[in-house]
């Protein structure tokens, strides 16, 4: 709780930070205290932009986040997204499927792949990281391929209202994708924090053996992990491809696995496993935009974003090594 | 023969042990010694200080007469001392050339890469003077285990050592590859290196050594000459340590035959299976050297050895147990060996590792009922007294006592019918020692079977109602409480029949 309790008071410094570049900026470019506008940060349009963007990349954050707590990792979370991107729209606007089963194989498809990483880690003994590499390229390459490299979307399909509105809408203001986070990661909280389950996934990502001996079927925990990280996953992506309303396989949903991790890690997961929370991995996405909010009014190139977003995530794990190192010496101290 | 290695009045202590006190020993030239004792009666420690790993408190060494100070690994070789460990330190990803010369290898200036031609050409005498018959590019992973002793070997003659220490060398060979090596101890004697030999099996003791030297309790408890090596008088020696034995007779109604396990066998001794029968309310204690086979059968009783299997059969039922679900279902627990390890998880706190095995227990709907955890927690914190200063204190900031306790509090928490415990004071100090022993017992009176796995011979007498031997994945025999002394178990441990034995289970 501690920790979360600083990510957010780190969030709330940012967002701080912001507005105060701003509205230094405009008393620089000559308005008075009385002329001055509202931050362009705090703006409607921008705090919709990016609610929406958190609740896309928050909810499969969340389901990276799963896998991470078992000690795994989950590379293939992009090309997922562009194979799911890809299949939906061609279901749905060339193949005329009903939009429900379209998103229903859109959500199924990578919970069975998810399955399959799960099966290769724990009955192959393969490591996640080269079974979700390999996923990785073999799914971009599947995209790519079904749609024969051209770009799909939804084009001028009728029948979709209900859909739009339960992906790109909003209620009461609030643009769906952040309330599907809101709701996802309220029940994704229960299952980490108060569930049997949850507990189990701590469990084996801390140590597999004791869990093992405790009696817990490690394989099941570890697999189910993968196959939650496809189906948040695959709901990520059905909002995703609304959103865009054109899938360009080749690069629809590019390194999202890497902002999925970036998030999670600084909110808090370990790679070794067995820690993280969901607040955290909710506040380290909603982190990596105010980012990059920063850098635009910074008015840094925007070329540099990803070295910025890598230099703050070091950071942010370095400061959390050095305190967790101090707080450990303090209690030995104490004994 | 001159004295080439004189260890004198060596003396060593830890926290709270004295592992070797006043311990002497010589080794000549082309001689081979064998060092016997029980388990931590002070061989590993003694060759520790010889190899450089730890400093002896007291005493001094000397090589060809002169004193020396042996700082590390480094200056072991240098005087010629090598050590082969049980556990073989070998880099299995790399040849055996590379092995051998590791550290070492031959180079070509000025880019310094190694000189292949050279390291092999310098490889192959070794392993032709060991008969060691493959081309010496061979990785290690693709060599049998005797294979990679004789690499070990290999580097320790081209370290010029004038003395290899060989640590249970045959543990895991064959008979043919084990006669293979103390044939090459007999050779390497006669080209004037000297051996040190320890093992528990005392038959190639009797084959190999020039003498035996026998340690017990951390003291020299002497020496037998060539003549006079027998396999008695290496027991008779090893044994007739002062053993304080509190053990009180259970007045508690017993069930023979309530568990009975058949061909129990593990992955560790595949062709070896072991049966034995249990009595509700007693404490069976299973004794035998390091390496016989006890943990290894307690865990393949529970079904966490994959290739492991064994009949159970409990109050006359009989159980299918293929995974520790199994096991935990119809009451049978594991305390394990390795407590940090398998034990506990020990990011976790107190309360989630007591209510670990039996979660759904606490739950509601998939949801934990925290204040069901809690209740369940305090109570096996407070009747095991665990010293912690709340139940969400993590595990890793308790001492080993109280870590221990919380295990077996994970257990009782769940009604035990078998509780298996496996070196279940290892480490610990002497009160949670008591609490521990006075546990076991009213967990027996209460009517369940208690399995202790224990290496100390102290701890074997004074709680076992009756004592299963093992040695090299058998029970060679069963003692009855009254014929429990420590001769008799250190006989049945080293291999030999005994009159008093029993066999442990009835047909």
């Amino acid at each position: 709780m501690k920790k979360e309790l600083g990510l957010l008071g780190l969030l709330f410094v940012l967002c701080l930070a912001v507005c105060g570049i701003e509205l230094w900026k405009q008393l620089h470019e000559g308005a008075t205290w009385g002329t001055l506008e509202l931050p362009r940060f705090l703006s409607a349009a921008n705090l919709t932009n990016n609610a929406n963007q958190i609740g896309l990349y928050g909810i499969f954050s969340i389901g990276l986040g799963m896998v991470i707590i078992t000690g795994g990792i989950d590379l293939s979370v992009g090309s997922m997204c562009a194979l799911v991107g890809v299949l939906l729209a061609m279901a749905i606007s060339e193949w005329h499927w009903p939009w429900p089963v379209a998103v229903a194989l859109a959500i199924v498809a990578p919970m069975a792949l998810g399955w399959v990483h799960g099966w290769l880690i724990t009955r192959m003994n393969l490591q996640p990281f080269i079974v979700t590499l390999c996923g990785l390229l073999i799914y971009r390459g599947m995209a790519r391929y079904i749609a024969d490299d051209a770009t799909k979307g939804f084009g001028e399909t009728a029948g979709l209202d209900a859909l739009r509105w339960l992906t790109t809408g909003a209620l009461l203001g609030i643009p769906m994708p952040f309330v599907a986070l809101l709701v996802i990661g309220t029940i994704m909280w229960f299952v980490l924090h108060r569930s049997v389950y949850g507990r189990y996934l701590l469990a084996v990502g801390r140590n597999e053996e004791a869990a093992r001996f405790s009696g817990i079927n490690n394989r099941r925990i570890i697999t189910s992990a993968y196959v939650l990280a496809g189906l948040l996953t695959g709901i990520s992506a059905v909002m995703f491809a609304f959103w865009t309303n054109s899938v360009p396989p080749s690069n629809h949903g590019n390194i999202f696995e890497l902002y999925g991790i970036a998030a999670a890690v600084l909110g808090g997961c370990s790679l070794r496993g067995g820690e993280g929370s969901i607040i955290g991995i909710v506040i380290g996405t909603t982190l990596l935009f105010v980012l990059q909010n920063l850098v635009n009014i910074l008015e840094i190139k925007s070329s540099l974003d990803y070295t910025v977003m890598g230099s703050v995530v070091l950071v942010g794990v370095l400061a959390d090594q050095i305190l967790t190192k101090r707080r450990l010496k303090a209690q030995g101290a104490r004994h | 023969m001159s004295a080439f290695l004189s260890m004198r009045n060596v003396g060593k202590r830890f926290p709270g042990v004295v592992a070797l006190d006043n311990v002497s020993l010589e080794v000549g030239a082309g001689e081979v010694v064998a060092l016997c004792g029980e388990n931590g009666a002070g061989k590993s420690t003694l060759m520790k200080i010889l190899g450089g790993v730890y400093q002896p408190d007291a005493g001094e060494i000397l090589v060809d007469g002169r004193p020396v100070k042996i700082n590390n690994v480094t200056d072991a070789m240098k005087l010629g001392i090598a050590f082969i460990h049980q556990e073989l330190n070998v880099l299995d990803n790399l040849d055996i050339a590379a092995n051998v010369f590791l550290g070492r290898e031959p180079l070509f200036t000025p880019f310094k890469l190694i000189n292949r031609k050279k390291i092999h050409a310098d490889t192959q005498p070794f392993l032709k003077r060991l008969g060691l018959d493959v081309p010496s590019d061979t990785k290690l992973r693709d060599l049998s285990i005797a294979q990679q002793q004789m690499v070990e070997i290999a580097k320790a003659l081209s370290l010029n050592a004038r003395i290899i220490i060989m640590d249970e060398p045959t543990s895991s060979l064959t008979l043919t590859e084990t006669d293979r090596l103390l044939q090459l101890i007999a050779e390497l004697r006669q080209s004037g290196v000297s051996v040190i030999y320890i093992s528990h099996r005392l038959g190639e003791v009797n084959q190999c050594a020039d003498r035996v030297v026998v340690l017990r309790d951390g003291k020299n408890a002497g020496g037998l000459s060539r003549a006079e090596i027998s396999h008695d008088r290496i027991v008779s020696l090893m044994v007739g340590r002062e053993i304080k034995s509190f053990y009180v007779e259970s007045n508690a109604p017993k069930t023979p035959g309530f568990l009975k396990v058949r061909n129990a066998r593990s992955s560790r001794y595949p062709n070896q299976s072991v049966s034995f029968d249990a009595a509700k309310g007693e404490i069976l204690g299973f004794a035998g050297l390091v390496g016989a086979g006890r943990s290894e059968i307690a865990k393949a009783l529970v079904g966490l050895d994959e290739r492991g299997a064994a009949e159970v059969s409990l109050g006359g039922e009989s159980l299918k147990i293929r995974s520790a679900r199994d096991s935990i279902r119809h009451g049978i627990y594991l305390v394990p060996e390795d407590r940090r390890g398998e034990g506990l998880v020990v990011g976790m706190t107190v309360r989630e590792n007591i209510t670990l095995p039996d979660l759904p227990r606490y739950a509601r709907a998939g949801l934990i009922q925290r204040s069901a955890e809690e209740r369940v927690s305090r109570e096996q914190v407070e009747s095991l007294k665990v010293k912690t200063p709340t139940i969400e204190a993590l595990i890793r900031n308790l001492s080993g006592g109280n870590q221990q306790k919380v295990v077996i509090g994970k257990w009782l928490a769940m009604g035990p019918k078998v509780l298996i415990l496996d070196e279940p004071t290892r480490g610990i100090d002497v009160g949670a020692k008591a609490e521990i022993y006075k546990l076991m017992r009213t967990l027996a009176e209460n009517g369940a079977v208690i399995l202790m796995i224990s290496s100390d011979m102290e701890e074997v007498l004074h709680v076992s109602d009756r004592v299963a031997v093992m040695h090299e994945g058998k029970i060679t025999g069963v003692l009855e409480r009254a014929a429990c002394n420590e001769e008799n178990i250190m006989q049945l441990a080293t291999g030999r029949a005994l009159a008093e034995a029993k066999p442990a289970f009835a047909a």
